[in-house]
């Protein structure tokens, strides 16, 4: 049985690369929250921007969380994969360039040609603006997207060269050899574990996503170069859901290496966890048929397929990393700063979320469900609570002063505020599902729809203002951020 | 069924809540031997994966007995109305909006220009049917309107700036 080395001391610091990524992604999800406020405020009546800039800012606002999902955890994958294999810092950072290409191209897609397609640009949308965009505009937009779809697929490649030059191939990467035959205990560490399966499935899903979009920028100067709906919305369903799931399976790394720190427990690559990771590779880049449970036209097999794989994705996400965090803690006598508290609630939070999302993907519920704000209910959840929490983990981790350093009242108050704003704003989206309110639409038509929206509104307001004391904290921390020391305060025994 | 749903939902989140919340308290005391822990531990891990394989196979098994894909196999009430129903941005063209109670609806959705998603709203304004609509395709919904008056059927595929005007109404009267 394998276990990860768990108290390298000193710890290190993050590359300027990393901080760099790190700091992009704040900024991005600051600015993108401010845009989620905007819309719930729409909705709850509280202000009028009008349904083309609603359009315009929801667009942004989901491709906006995407990029700075992918960002972050590419940075929490990259600072600790780097542990164990050599990674190319050039190729980290054309990714980000490519990033920011991607994004200013983007924003003048939406500012400048006003384009609202959504972050899906389901084809043939881009092509029939019907006069709200301009014709350039879904150009700008795909062309931004197909650059940050290049930047991270050249990232992945590298991660891909990285493990295979250091464990031979990705198959060994994955513990294989530990899974299928006599554990030895070499597997390769959770890190390497995850990182391989991340790389994987981002590959397959990039590769996905770059081929539609080609194909649509194609379509949008020859026309006469159609594309098959069902197929481009297939495509784009792999490519979008892969990768933003991927994310939390990037993050996650950051709660096996740091809890293990904290607690001095091993998090173990036993059997059990290989087993999770190999079938959540396969499962992460399969999945996506249950949002296309409403196209009927798909072959019936895939879309029972898309509810099975619903079904059974809970379980390594249940049964091993949720549990094994709770095993973890346990009688562990963690000194709780608020590196640990986030990670260990990041960990309720993807737990708590694959709730309503894999009920949602039971064929019969979707019929009554799909499409409504249940949808965003799930995933503000395992993404908020799940993934934006693993990345305020660690920053905290990254910046703490020293091993002992106390957290002020100003920072717990604000972990608890963005803990019960998260869940009561995510409960607002799931209670709206119930109601059967639509999802996306810039008009919520039924007075008994608001209530909910405001109160939405409300929670949003306390996220951003506790999201704003993690930001200037991280920011007011950066020096030692970069530094090589213990950071982890010690296990207290009995 | 939503109402069941958002129930369901909140009990099973409780309970990852207690699971999260009782590690949390009980993370002091330190116990040196992790040996000991673990063996406790996977022994509940093994009964919490096969009780959650258990049920939700069975929900598996209970759910996929009957698809919206497929009219009923219960052909009494008679043939079924056929009704044409195309999305354009932004509005439904139907060939038919009204139709008898308690008498089965076949329901033949597409679109002219893109994506867009039929949903069926009862007079309560409760979704109770939907499928998407596509260009080049045609999905079929086999509902019984079973209430008396006026239902609408809302767009749910984000298809542009009018999107959430596209609504239409449907009257559902007596035979």
């Amino acid at each position: 049985m394998a276990s990860y080395p768990n108290t390298p001391i000193p710890d290190k610091g993050a590359k300027v690369s990393v901080l760099t990524y790190l700091i992009t992604a704040i900024y991005v999800l600051l600015l993108m929250m401010i845009f989620g406020l905007l819309l719930r405020l729409e909705h709850a009546q509280y202000f009028s921007m009008g349904e083309a800039w609603f359009y315009k800012i929801m667009t942004l606002h989901g491709v906006g969380m995407v990029g700075m999902a992918g960002i972050a955890g590419a940075a929490i994958m990259w600072h600790f994969l780097r542990e164990y294999v050599d990674l190319s810092e050039g190729i980290f950072a054309i990714n980000w360039a490519l990033f920011l290409a991607g994004v200013i191209l983007i924003l003048g897609s939406v500012f400048f040609g006003n384009f609202a397609g959504a972050w899906t640009f389901l084809y043939p949308l881009p092509s029939h603006p019907m006069g709200t965009w301009f014709g350039g505009a879904s150009p700008l937009f795909l062309g931004g997207l197909l650059l940050i779809s290049i930047g991270f697929f050249l990232l992945y490649l590298d991660t891909a060269r990285a493990i295979i030059a250091r464990y031979g191939n990705l198959a060994r990467a994955l513990g294989w050899p530990q899974l299928f035959g006599p554990d030895d205990g070499k597997a390769p560490p959770p890190t390497v574990v995850a990182s391989t399966m991340v790389t994987i499935v981002n590959l397959a899903a990039l590769l996905m996503g770059t081929s539609i979009l080609t194909m649509m920028l194609v379509n949008l100067f020859a026309p006469s170069f159609a594309i098959d709906p069902l197929l481009a919305k297939g495509m784009i369903y792999m490519f979008g859901h892969t990768f933003i799931n991927s994310t939390i399976y990037m993050a996650v790394i950051a709660v096996y290496e740091i809890l293990p720190r904290y607690t001095q427990r091993p998090w173990k690559s036993n059997k059990v966890f290989l087993a999770s990771w190999t079938a959540a590779t396969v499962m992460v880049m399969s999945v996506f048929p249950h949002h296309l449970l409403m196209d009927y036209a798909y072959p019936k097999w895939v879309l029972v397929l898309g509810q099975v794989l619903s079904y059974t994705s809970t379980l390594p996400i249940i049964v091993v990393t949720g549990f094994g965090a709770m095993m973890i803690v346990y009688r562990s006598g963690i000194r709780w700063d608020m590196c640990t508290r986030f990670l260990f609630v990041s960990l309720f939070g993807w737990s708590a979320g694959v709730i309503p999302a894999f009920i949602d993907g039971t064929i019969s519920i979707n019929y009554v469900m799909h499409n409504t704000l249940w949808v965003p209910g799930h995933f503000h959840i395992y993404l908020m609570l799940g993934m934006v929490s693993m990345l305020f983990g660690f920053m905290y981790y990254l910046g703490k002063p020293h091993q002992d350093a106390q957290d002020s009242c100003l920072d717990v108050a604000a972990f608890w505020g963005f803990t019960v704003g998260t869940i009561g704003f995510a409960l607002s989206f799931l209670y709206g599902g119930k109601e059967s309110v639509p999802r996306r639409w810039a008009v919520h038509i039924m007075p008994e729809w608001l209530p909910a929206d405001r109160i939405a509104s409300a929670f949003t307001v306390l996220i951003i203002a506790c999201v704003l004391v993690f930001i200037v904290r991280f920011i007011i921390r950066m020096g030692p951020s970069g530094r090589d020391y213990t950071r982890a305060s010690i296990a207290v025994a009995a | 069924m939503q109402q069941m749903v958002w129930y369901v939902s909140l009990v099973l989140m409780a309970l990852v809540m207690f699971g999260f919340g009782f590690a949390a308290i009980n993370s002091g005391n330190r116990v040196e031997d992790y040996s000991s822990i673990i063996k406790r531990a996977y022994r509940l891990r093994t009964m919490l994966f096969w009780v959650l394989v258990l049920a939700l196979g069975a929900e598996t098994i209970n759910t996929l007995r009957t698809l919206p894909y497929y009219a009923p196999r219960d052909q009494s009430a008679g043939a079924a109305q056929l009704i044409e129903a195309k999305g354009y941005q932004w509005r439904w063209e139907l060939s038919l909006d009204h139709v008898a109670k308690n008498q089965p609806v076949e329901l033949r959705v597409t679109s002219a220009d893109v994506n867009h998603g039929l949903g069926i709203y009862d007079p309560d304004m409760h979704l109770v049917a939907q499928t998407q609509a596509m260009p080049g395709y045609t999905n079929v919904i086999n509902y019984t309107f079973n209430k008396e008056g006026t239902y609408k059927f809302l767009c749910l595929e984000y298809c542009g700036l009018a999107h959430h005007a596209m609504i239409t109404e449907f009257k559902v009267g007596t035979p």
